[in-house]
């Protein structure tokens, strides 16, 4: 049987990242496509992490910390424009979103 | 050494297939309990690494505070229905998306196998994880010394998106009436309201001494009137 090792996280962290940034990509509806930027940034935790246990570094999860109240401080911005967006065109997405003014 | 095999293969295979229900699901409602399986997927590996606080964080404030916050606005816009997916407005997004992603995993794969079963890079000398004490207060110890600037600049930055939150969620007030401020500045305004005040009370003195009412009653009748 294979040992576990690093690089099994780190290829699961990748196949995340690759799943979110193809939703990301293919995704209309604009609160999907926050939820698929969730799964980058916890991929990107993910493998932070993984390299923080691999070189013996506490540094590695004090970043995963700043990532966690970032995604949170863009989660909160993000969903208050898109909550602003849809009150005033109901069922936009993100195509319909391509003006920068009101 | 086989139990951890089997945690990670079976964590994997949540969070695998929790990220393509993120992706693949038509029903917002359903992506965001996706999101939720693969967020806790991760707490676990996160707790596989030995991560304990990390992993309580995951699940405390990702799932449970911001996979809310979507299931709220979600419900709040009432857009919980499925989307078509089979609608494809600029032509060839797809398959350019899906190329992009085959090429992303192309090579971050092919830069983590072709090094071989151990991590390149320097060990840590001064930030060691020794095992010695417990994971929550190295990484305190950690965040209150090196990193702290940044943990203060941290606070800025949660104080500027609770604000701005609130900016843009807000619904926008009826308009200002211009005739309630009319012009001058305020020193004039409230000599005038002044002005008017006394005018009012003179007659007033006027109508109580006319009509030689009792004091009490022109009061009364003075109360009535304001």
């Amino acid at each position: 049987m294979l040992a576990l090792n690093e690089t099994w996280y780190l290829v699961l962290a990748a196949m995340i990242f690759t799943i979110g940034s193809v939703g990301l990509l293919t995704r209309k509806n604009p609160l999907v496509m926050f939820m698929c930027v969730e799964l980058m940034l916890n991929a990107v935790n993910l493998t932070f992490v993984t390299f923080s246990k691999a070189l013996d570094d506490i540094a590695g999860q004090a970043i995963v910390f700043f990532v966690m109240v970032v995604a949170a401080a863009e989660v909160v911005v993000g969903l208050g424009i898109i909550v602003a967006i849809m009150r005033r065109r109901q069922g936009a997405n993100a195509d319909d979103i391509s003006l920068l003014r009101g | 050494m086989r139990v951890e095999m089997f945690t990670f293969l079976l964590t994997a295979a949540i969070c695998l297939a929790g990220s393509a229900g993120v992706v693949l699901l038509r029903n917002p409602v359903h992506n965001a309990l996706s999101l939720v399986a693969t967020l806790f997927g991760v707490a676990v590996l996160f707790i596989q690494q030995g991560a304990y606080f990390l992993a309580a964080i995951q699940v405390i404030v990702y799932a449970g505070a911001i996979v809310i916050l979507f299931l709220f606005v979600i419900m709040l816009l009432g857009v919980d229905k499925a989307e078509g997916l089979d609608r494809d407005p600029i032509l060839g997004q797809r398959p350019a998306a899906i190329a992009a992603g085959v090429a992303i995993l192309g090579l971050s794969l092919t830069a983590l196998l072709s090094v071989g079963s151990r991590v390149t890079g320097q060990a840590s000398t001064l930030a060691a994880i020794d095992g010695s004490e417990p994971n929550i207060n190295a990484l305190a110890k950690v965040l209150f010394t090196d990193y702290v600037f940044a943990f203060e600049i941290t606070s800025v930055l949660l104080t500027v998106a609770v604000v701005g939150a609130v900016v843009l969620s807000r619904k926008a007030g009826p308009a200002i009436d211009v005739a309630e401020f009319p012009e001058g500045t305020t020193a004039d305004l409230l000599q005038a309201k002044y002005d008017a005040a006394a005018v009012e009370q003179e007659v007033l003195e006027e109508v109580a001494t006319e009509d030689e009412t009792p004091e009490g009653e022109a009061e009364t009748t003075e109360e009535a009137l304001r």
